[in-house]
């Protein structure tokens, strides 16, 4: 049956969300965005024991069986990804730099637990559920290539005993928490084959203190810049055997494996991305609902004829409209992964238009409150800023576009550029 | 739990409206536009689906469990898809069921629903829009003054379905401030149904002018008696209906027009190979996508019993916006051919228009 109702357990997980959001994320707002590159540790440690519960129940849950359903018990459905897109929207309603801090394996765990066999998740994972913030970074853009995530050059060569990693990674969002910050690990996308093309692609895993591994640069940005973004480079980097995710052949007609393994991940990370961009779309509609309100007394009447409103009004039912369709987008693409449904196709959609939207209602939210919106007084102005990487990470509007297109058309990469 | 599966009831109420839809009323949407004429048989069988009294209670002779907004938006898309004309003929007598089964007194309710339960077609319709660019259904122009034992109503109407064949008619008009409802007898005297109107779109669709000059109405019927009825609620209904009518339309669109970049060759490979229409289409299904889901959420929060005025004029706004965009880039991706009206996305895109326009045309 159709339900837009949100289990009461993940209600209660948001309005604690919320909360931080509310009292430890936005007081801190502007400190971090002006203070590129300072820790946000009040927020780590404030979120740190929640996050660590969280680590300990998903290595639990990854030492259990396979549930197949079949053993006489009604399956649950899962809520997982429903969850997550609540309380990331949450979290960057608060502050969307600072939620890219939360201390947790991030976009790393999320590949070992995919790819990563028992014996892998149990040697990597526990360092996200122990004592200490840790975290956890993903290594795939190169200076060279962005979203044609084929191209990288980076390679992995088998000597001696041991896996060696040279290359240079770019854009490694909490790559100086996961390595300089914390005792935590990176993944890193490196090629076993120049010229096997996408077939030779295949993560590693390359721990904190491993020597040849360098941080050479962190990025100055327009937002998110509590966020660290880093360029890490890695030089005769030598790492074990078996911290290789996935198999170390290379078989010309196992179909891009590595390659497909990259992309299965978007389908999570997507409508993850698309809810960070929905929590501050709804900061932006917010804020410019109660000024409204303060200022001028105007509330939108949502029932009168389309004429008779004033244009703020009107703007503001634009904005709203816009970020109720990505949200819910977003949702359903959460809902298909939940359900175990393939989602490629809405996880894109959803990323399109929340980046989109994210985009255009920060703009407008600006140009609504004029002189108050441009002034860093107030935090409108940085929610336009954060706003944008929106649209770029986790795959650029365009991207997704192309993912869409080929999907509607039936289009492989080759068919449709 | 949050879900976004329709229950097997509706899905099978879907596909079948959807194989109508299909089979019949796109096999007479185009000769529909053109001769404005409706074939009589398609109308009947557009009946017989029971769309109708499937909304109306066991208690007054239809087979209706609940009255379901949501369930209601699933039909309109597919009817909507078919062909939108049609959608609105077929759903007409709806725009005087819905508002008694909402808002009726008791007495209105025996009286009237059963009439809607037969095995023919009741050509029942709807007098709300009136034809000044001012136009505001929460603040008509129309006046219903009570005059002793009985109502006077004054006014102009435009864009009333059917109204030369009517058999019952519900008139919207303006009491002290207020929309209410009134059934006007077809043969009351000052009521006078003029010309057919000519319109842009949605052809196939007879609408009329509709004069009232000191029209007696019983105080019997005006719907909900004395105390009448919260039209914002009614509205909302009719709203959502339309924004689920748009959804469909536009998916009807899309479709031809992705279809047409796949046959259509430039430079030597087709038309959708190309990041310029590709792109297109990528938009136009997620905004379609989007568009839906915010037909559902507001139709939900109806059928809850929850506040949805915000829900049901974000949808709409969403919706009125996207067809508009989604049937203007399906003609542009046909190009010079999708002006040639061989093909039917011109035709959609001038149905698309009445969308934001005509606001309060249709009830489901």
């Amino acid at each position: 049956m159709i339900d837009f109702t949100l289990p009461e357990s993940i209600a209660q997980q948001v309005s604690m969300a919320q909360m931080a959001a509310e009292h430890i994320m936005r007081p801190k707002s502007r400190y971090y965005d002006e203070h590129e590159h300072e820790i946000p540790w009040d927020f780590i440690y404030a979120m740190w024991p929640m996050m660590a519960e969280q680590g300990r129940k998903d290595l639990e849950a990854l030492k259990k069986p396979k549930d197949t359903g079949d053993n006489g018990k009604p399956k649950r459905p899962k809520t997982t990804n429903m969850r997550l897109i609540h309380i990331i929207e949450a979290l960057s309603w608060g502050d969307a730099g600072i939620y890219l801090n939360l201390p947790s394996g991030q976009l790393a765990a999320a590949a070992i637990q995919a790819a990563g066999t028992p014996e892998q998740q149990q040697r990597f994972l526990p360092r996200f559920a122990g004592d200490k913030p840790t975290w956890g970074g993903m290594c795939m853009t190169e200076p060279q290539c962005g979203s044609d995530t084929s191209a990288i050059r980076t390679t992995a060569k088998r000597e001696d005993g041991h896996w060696v990693i040279n290359g240079t990674k770019i854009y490694v969002t909490s790559g100086s928490r996961a390595l300089r910050d914390s005792n935590g690990l990176v993944v890193v996308w490196a090629t076993i084959d120049p010229t096997a093309g996408r077939a030779g692609m295949r993560p590693f895993v390359v721990e904190a203190g491993t020597p040849g591994v360098s941080i050479i640069k962190l990025e100055n940005k327009m937002g998110i810049r509590a966020s660290d973004t880093a360029m890490i480079v890695f030089e005769d980097v030598k790492i074990p055997l078996d911290n290789i995710l996935g198999k170390p052949d290379v078989e010309r007609t196992s179909q891009d494996e590595g390659f497909k393994g990259a992309m299965k991940t978007f389908d999570a990370t997507r409508p993850a991305v698309a809810a960070s961009a929905l929590g501050i779309a709804r900061a932006a509609i917010e804020y410019v609902k109660e000024v409204l309100k303060k200022e001028e007394n105007i509330d939108i009447r949502y029932h009168l004829a389309r004429h008779k409103l004033t244009a703020a009004e009107r703007d503001v039912i634009d904005m709203e409209a816009m970020h109720k369709a990505a949200w819910l987008l977003t949702q359903k693409a959460a809902w298909l992964m939940d359900q175990g449904l393939p989602n490629t196709l809405e996880a894109s959609e959803c990323k399109v238009k929340a980046g989109e939207a994210v985009t255009k209602i920060t703009q407008k939210a600006v140009e609504i409150l004029g002189p108050l919106g441009y002034s860093r007084d107030y935090l409108v102005e940085k929610w336009m800023r954060d706003a944008k990487i929106n649209d770029i990470f986790e795959g650029t509007g365009q991207i997704n576009r192309l993912v869409i297109a080929r999907r509607i058309l039936g289009y492989t990469s080759k068919e449709l550029r | 739990m949050v879900s976004f599966a329709p229950t097997e009831e509706q899905q099978m109420i879907v596909d079948s409206v959807h194989d109508f839809a299909q089979e019949q009323l796109r096999s007479i949407m185009r000769e529909a536009d053109e001769t404005g004429e409706i074939p009589r048989d398609i109308i009947q069988t557009g009946w017989g689906l029971g769309i109708v009294p499937a909304n109306i209670p066991e208690e007054y002779g239809g087979f209706a469990s609940e009255h379901s907004a949501l369930t209601g938006a699933l039909v309109a898309e597919t009817l909507a898809w078919g062909d939108l004309s049609s959608a609105l003929y077929i759903t007409s007598p709806l725009s005087v069921a819905i508002p008694i089964l909402l808002g009726g007194t008791e007495e209105q309710k025996v009286e009237y629903l059963p009439r809607f339960t037969g095995e023919e077609f009741v050509p029942a319709t709807a007098a709300l829009l009136e034809p000044r660019i001012t136009y505001d259904p929460l603040e008509l122009d129309t006046k219903a003054v009570k005059d002793g034992d009985v109502y006077l109503l004054n006014g102009v109407k435009a864009y009333v379905p059917i109204a030369a064949d009517a058999a019952m008619m519900l008139v919207w008009a303006n009491e002290n401030g207020k929309t209410q409802g009134f059934l006007v007898d077809m043969s009351a005297q000052g009521l006078q149904i003029g010309e057919r109107e000519k319109n842009m779109g949605i052809k196939g669709l007879p609408t009329y002018k509709v004069t009232l000059k000191d029209v007696h109405v019983s105080p019997k019927c005006k719907l909900g008696g004395e105390q009448g009825v919260d039209f914002t609620k009614i509205l909302n209904y009719s709203r959502i209906a339309l924004a689920a009518m748009a959804v469909g339309v536009a998916k009807g669109a899309y479709e031809y027009a992705l279809n047409y970049a796949k046959e259509r060759e430039t430079f030597g490979a087709p038309i959708a190979t190309r990041q310029a229409i590709a792109f297109m289409l990528a938009e136009m299904c997620t905004d379609i996508d989007g568009a839906r889901l915010l037909v559902w959420e507001a139709a939900w929060r109806m059928d809850q019993g929850k506040e949805a005025s915000r829900e049901v004029r974000l949808a709409k706004t969403f919706c009125d916006d996207m067809a508009l965009m989604v049937t203007d880039r399906a003609v542009q991706i046909l190009g010079g051919h999708g002006y040639i009206r061989d093909h039917p996305v011109e035709l959609w895109l001038r149905n698309a228009r009445s969308f934001a326009v005509l606001d309060g045309l249709g009830m489901v």
